[in-house]
């Protein structure tokens, strides 16, 4: 269990994370969601020790992670930075990692086994691609066997099947009881593997619910209507008060309105439709119209999704 | 696969501490609990990580190599070439002979100093050392203990050799036989001294966080006094002059040998102090920034 009260960390006059309170509990995957830069990596440090909080506590197992006298045996992390001197072959990482804690050093070889690096065991980091880094890090993660496990952006660099491994393995340690918090910066990835969410922007707590309960809170339900006489329609909605905005292929999408009350508006004005079909925001939209806001609320913009932001996530997802 | 466990909810639920003052409300949650044996490490468990680090890198073997190279390649070349000249030694002792290798072998001693620490935040890979090891003055002991112990071994294994190389060598050029005494500055005293100037640069090392950089500091801070005091013509600035030649490394090195480049100044054993007494408040330093920072 991870119980964060109030944290806050400040750089000089940036709040990098503000005032966050929330708990990680054992036996869920917890996914910690946000865009790039909004204090997950931070949050992740301070949990660890690495980062002074400026305000607030932060416990793990109700303890203070410095206080901890076997710390990999409580909780493995892998953070997003690599960790790893370049010159020095996986097998002698995990080795020293194993030594500092008072692990038994067969472990090295169980967990190579577990992440699938036996075979490179002897080879120099350096000569790993992104994936095989990833696998490395979660390898130091597992060493201790901890209850508590942390992983910053587990996916970054994965293959497919690295994926699908990396979301199996997440699932099955959070069913043997122990607590998991991986941050993510892709809500879809969060929405395979997450049965609780934390998401916060700008260092701020946006949203601490379960999964479930945020798909059906987040998720915008509208009616995307096709339509060969456009402007008929548009003025059949507008005397009925309801507002329509353009959507993709000259379509049109109705916030508010069930598709039935459309459907007989279309047909008392004889318009034709080609399509009339409710639909459901993906998670993505939904977190991005979350964090969007957070945005707003600070950017002072008017557009709740300016394309520049839009720019940003693709950039963080390419960078990632 | 190798630790899927069943979850042991009962005997986990035991096993958690009360943590005093906290803990809102009793953990009713299952939780896992591994097989691997609890151990509350301590700074044994910290030296045994940072000897393997040090052993498992390339530049250890580099910097160390090159040493070795030096120390005895030099001694062995000038041994030879005195030899071959057929002098007359005057009685003096053939130990000081060794002082030119060790010299230059002092640039190897500063980079593998700074680089046990400052390399570790090139790579980020100091992140997880402080996880490992929460305690942050116990890691930087355990790394300045087992670099101290790295340098003073492989130092004086490569003074001694040099020492003998060059008492055999030139017994017969009429050398000094060199006494107990002389014998102990020139092989410990020395390498103890060097070890010394090493654990000096991992303090600086771990103080700027920058391999170059700490490196660039060190080289500064063994040759600039000497440099700067050869250019010092001005009669006013003779005090300063010639502090900056008695207390510049070089000469504080060749006290070791009783052949210091100037009369007055530090004798004996007080290079060893100096030197202590420096290294001892750059790691004070050291640990209070270490303390004090965000890693």
């Amino acid at each position: 269990m991870i119980e964060l009260e109030g944290l806050t960390k400040r750089y000089g006059e940036k709040v990098a994370v503000d005032n966050l309170t929330f708990t990680v509990r054992p036996g869920i995957v917890t996914g910690f969601l946000g865009p790039n830069g909004a204090g997950k990596s931070t949050t992740m440090r301070m949990i660890l020790g690495l980062d002074h909080p400026t305000a607030g506590d932060v416990r793990v197992d109700g303890t203070h992670y410095d206080r901890l006298k076997d710390p990999l045996t409580n909780i493995g992390a892998l953070l997003e930075a690599k960790g790893v001197h370049p010159g020095r072959s996986a097998q002698n990482h995990l080795l020293w990692l194993a030594q500092s804690n008072g692990i038994p050093e067969r472990r090295v070889r169980e967990v190579l086994d577990e992440v699938g690096l036996t075979a490179v065991a002897r080879k120099k980091a350096k000569g790993f691609s992104l994936g095989m880094g990833q696998r490395l890090g979660i390898a130091a993660a597992l060493l201790g066997d901890p209850r508590i496990l942390m992983f910053d952006e587990p996916v970054n660099g994965l293959d497919p099947e690295g994926i699908h491994w990396i979301r199996t393995l997440m699932k099955s340690l959070a069913e043997q009881g122990r607590t998991v918090f991986v941050s993510s910066h892709l809500m879809s990835e969060m929405a395979l593997t997450a049965d609780h969410l934390v998401v916060i922007g700008q260092g701020r707590l946006l949203a601490d619910t379960s999964m479930a309960e945020f798909i059906e809170r987040n998720s915008r339900s509208y009616v995307r209507v096709r339509t060969p006489q456009r402007e008929a329609l548009l003025d059949a909605l507008h005397r009925a008060g309801v507002t329509a905005v353009d959507g993709a292929d000259g379509t049109l999408e109705v916030d508010g309105t069930p598709a039935e009350a459309i459907g007989e508006l279309a047909a008392r004005n004889g318009v034709v439709l080609h399509e009339l079909s409710p639909q459901q925001a993906s998670l993505e939209e939904a977190f991005m119209q979350l964090t969007a806001e957070s945005v707003e609320y600070h950017a002072h913009t008017g557009a709740p999704l300016p394309p520049q932001q839009q720019q940003q996530w693709g950039e963080s997802w390419r960078k990632g | 696969m190798s630790t899927p466990q069943p979850p042991m909810p009962q005997s986990a639920a035991a096993e958690w501490p009360a943590a005093p003052g906290a803990a809102p409300s009793a953990p009713a949650y299952p939780t896992y609990t591994s097989p691997i044996p609890v151990v509350r490490t301590h700074l044994g468990h910290a030296l045994a990580s940072e000897w393997t680090k040090i052993r498992s890198v390339r530049s250890t073997m580099w910097t160390l190599g090159v040493l070795v190279a030096l120390v005895v390649g030099i001694g062995l070349l000038t041994g030879l070439v005195i030899a071959n000249a057929d002098p007359d030694l005057g009685g003096e002792s053939p130990l000081s002979l060794g002082f030119f290798g060790l010299l230059l072998g002092s640039m190897c001693l500063i980079t593998l100093g700074v680089l046990t620490t400052a390399s570790e935040y090139g790579t980020g890979m100091i992140r997880t050392t402080m996880v490992a090891c929460p305690s942050r003055g116990r890691v930087l002991a355990a790394k300045a203990l087992v670099f101290f112990l790295v340098a003073f071994v492989v130092t004086l294994v490569c003074a001694s050799v040099v020492g003998l190389l060059h008492v055999s060598l030139l017994e017969e050029y009429n050398a000094a036989e060199p006494t107990g005494e002389e014998w102990l500055k020139g092989t410990v005293g020395v390498s103890l001294y060097l070890a010394l100037l090493g654990t000096l640069s991992l303090a600086v090392g771990s103080i700027v966080r920058h391999s170059a950089g700490a490196i660039t500091i060190m080289i500064a801070a063994v040759l600039a006094p000497l440099v700067i005091a050869l250019f010092m013509f001005s009669s006013s600035l003779r005090d300063v002059q010639q502090a900056l030649f008695e207390y510049s490394i070089p000469n504080q090195m060749s006290i070791f040998y009783a052949n210091s480049l100037s009369e007055s100044g530090p004798s004996d054993w007080d290079p060893l102090w100096i030197m202590l007494a420096v290294t001892a408040a750059a790691l004070a330093g050291a640990f209070a920034l270490l303390k004090k920072r965000d890693v």
